[in-house]
């Protein structure tokens, strides 16, 4: 990483499309059936949305990458508070970031509001991230 | 209380799943980190799992037949609750200690708590289920409580 944190400052933001490919394999990797992500008819016709949805901890998943990016080797997450509120759909892009909140010099805690957001910059998935950091001595 | 959750229901708040035991592969690290969109080496490579790995290995693994007619597996430590309709749940998660190729580990999920609350549009249910993953120490390496609300 990066400098050392200063409140208020926001890390490198990075942007996720995921397609059928991605979502099949993903689901398939925790063997999670659910039909939202990969039947179309049924996520759009019996379930009424518009189109195949994002797994919820998928969009977990980019909440940690975005602040493990920047941290690198300097440092690693020690906790995540997050909630999904709003779904996004395959072929959708959405934004990944975060910003520090707070840190402490002394034990190298680090803690990061972050989200993922879609291109009308509604907040899908809030979350608080605790990370600390390896302190050179 | 506006005795929405009978006390059979209530008396399901300790319930404590069968311990799952597992082993971390280099290859379904790799596979999860791939499918994540991940572009750290360490990740790609499967020598260290990425942390949210705990969901791949101890998403419940069910026979064909009893998922549910949508494609969801049933959880079992859950009793029938009188409102249905899931709405956005939380997670809150503490990572103790890295995952590697070849560890074992067990998970224990027990559910900690049912309550209800007003909602704007009605009454909601809570619920909180503890999932503890520990490795052959006896060591912490995950806590995770999920809080679901139903509506």
């Amino acid at each position: 990483m990066s400098p050392a944190p200063v409140v208020g400052m926001a890390i490198p933001e990075r942007q996720h499309c995921c397609d059928e490919v991605q979502l099949m394999l993903y689901n398939a990797s925790l063997w999670n059936g659910h039909r939202i992500h990969f039947d179309m008819p049924y996520s759009t016709e019996v379930e009424g949305y518009p189109g195949l949805v994002v797994a919820g901890p998928l969009m977990g998943d980019w909440l940690h990458q975005v602040v493990d990016e920047w941290l690198g080797d300097a440092g690693m997450i020690t906790g995540i508070e997050y909630s999904n509120r709003i779904a996004a759909y395959v072929g959708e892009t959405v934004t990944a970031g975060g910003t520090v909140t707070a840190y402490d010099e002394g034990t190298g805690q680090v803690t990061l509001e972050v989200f993922v957001k879609n291109a009308c910059d509604e907040v899908l998935t809030p979350g608080v991230i605790t990370a600390r950091l390896m302190l050179a001595s | 209380m506006s005795g929405l959750l009978s006390e059979d229901v209530l008396s399901h708040i300790g319930t404590q799943s069968a311990p799952r035991r597992e082993i971390a592969t280099r290859r379904d690290i790799r596979k999860y980190a791939i499918a994540t969109d991940n572009r750290q080496a360490k990740y790609l490579d499967g020598d260290v799992a990425p942390p949210l790995f705990h969901l791949h290995l101890f998403w419940d693994v069910v026979p064909l037949d009893k998922l549910s007619p949508d494609g969801v597996s049933i959880d079992s430590l859950l009793p029938k609750f009188p409102l249905e309709k899931a709405m956005a749940g939380g997670l809150d998660i503490t990572y103790h200690k890295p995952i590697k190729p070849g560890d074992w580990l067990t998970a224990t999920r027990t559910l900690t708590d049912i309550y209800e609350k007003a909602g704007r549009s009605g009454p909601l249910i809570f619920y909180e289920v503890l999932m503890e993953v520990r490795d052959d120490y006896d060591e912490l390496v995950v806590t995770e409580k999920t809080t679901r609300i139903l509506r």
